[in-house]
């Protein structure tokens, strides 16, 4: 069988006779039932050629696709600019954190120069009190056998 | 040796060429299907959906399924046939996988019966005879609404579309004997929605 045999198959009956004559082959014939079933046919037919002959509405299904494709961008913009931003964010505050570490390290070297500082001044009055202290007692000491003849002549004038 | 060598790129060349001329003809042959069939597969679509939108998809997808399967079409049946049980197929899977249940609560695409009815040839000749004939034609349309769908789809076949016994049959993997009950008891249905009424 030639391609062409495939697709003649069987040409369409103008009058829907064939089916209709069936009709009578089957059971008893009823005029009623064969002029319904006439008219059905052809009603089916002026509506499906009225159906399939009208225009098609692509527009809404592109309109359809425009609108998920925008949605899609729009979308991916957003992830993009998240992800973005949170690097950036993530960035910031790893300088900052570092930032405010080394403002600590410094304060605390700070600190422990100051500290040393102190500790170096204290030891320096300390010593400069126990000088003072020393020169103290050592003066304490030799001023009353210094001082002892005129002791005595005051007393003697007093006589 | 040397004669093999220069003859084997000719051969090549030559298949190739085949192949490419087999793969013209093949796509000549399914434009000329299309043309030729898809009213007719969306006219059946139509009747048994009463859904214009979804008689549209289901014929695309048919098609689309021909299309994919027309190298294993090897003309046991017409064309028409072949396509037919793709759609009649279709239509089955359509209303029972999982997607039905979402066309089912959005059965109301289907148009009502009253709006089916509108649909009448040209030519028919007084206001009368033209209500007569509304009146009957929905009436059947009822009547085609009560039937279970292997019923619908011989019904339709036969009276709608035409189709000798046999091609329904092979249509629909039933064999002529069930098809002829199926046609009586839908015919039956028809007439006693008729007779009823009248």
């Amino acid at each position: 069988m030639s391609w062409m045999e495939r697709l003649a198959g069987k040409p369409e009956k103008a009058d829907g006779l064939g089916a209709l004559a069936a009709l009578h082959e089957c059971e008893p014939g009823d005029l009623a039932v064969e002029e319904a079933l006439k008219n059905f046919r052809l009603s089916v037919h002026a509506w499906s050629d009225a159906a399939y002959g009208r225009p098609r509405t692509a527009v809404q299904v592109v309109r359809h696709r425009s609108w998920r494709l925008a949605a899609g961008w729009a979308l991916a913009g957003v992830l993009m600019a998240g992800g973005v931003s949170g690097g950036v964010y993530e960035r910031h505050q790893k300088l900052e954190h570092a930032k405010i570490a080394a403002a600590a390290r410094l304060a605390e070297q700070q600190r422990a120069v100051q500290e040393q500082q102190r500790l170096v001044r204290e030891e320096q009055i300390q010593e400069e009190e126990n000088l003072l202290a020393k020169v103290d007692s050592d003066v304490s000491r030799q001023v009353p056998s210094a001082m002892e003849p005129l002791a005595q002549l005051m007393d003697d004038q007093a006589k | 040796m040397a004669f093999g060598t220069a003859l084997e790129p000719m051969n090549a060349a030559t298949a190739a060429e085949l192949a490419g001329r087999a793969l013209e003809n093949a796509a000549a042959e399914f434009t000329c299907v299309v043309e030729r069939h898809r009213p007719q597969i969306f006219r059946f679509l139509l009747a048994s959906t009463r859904d214009v939108d979804l008689a549209e998809t289901l014929t695309q997808e048919c098609f689309l399924k021909a299309h994919r399967n027309w190298g294993s079409f090897r003309g046991d049946s017409s064309a028409m046939t072949w396509l037919m049980r793709i759609a009649i197929n279709l239509q089955k899977d359509h209303w029972r996988n999982r997607r039905m249940q979402f066309w089912r609560q959005t059965q109301t695409n289907a148009v009502d019966l009253d709006e089916a009815s509108e649909w009448l040839a040209s030519g028919e000749g007084s206001a009368e005879k033209h209500l007569l004939a509304r009146e009957q034609v929905e009436r059947v349309w009822q009547s085609v609404k009560g039937l279970s769908e292997r019923q619908r789809t011989v019904f339709l076949l036969r009276y709608v579309e035409e189709q000798e016994l046999s091609e329904i049959a092979q249509a629909t993997g039933l064999s002529e004997g069930t098809v002829k009950a199926h046609l009586s008891r839908a015919l039956g249905r028809v007439r006693a929605e008729l007779g009823g009424r009248r």
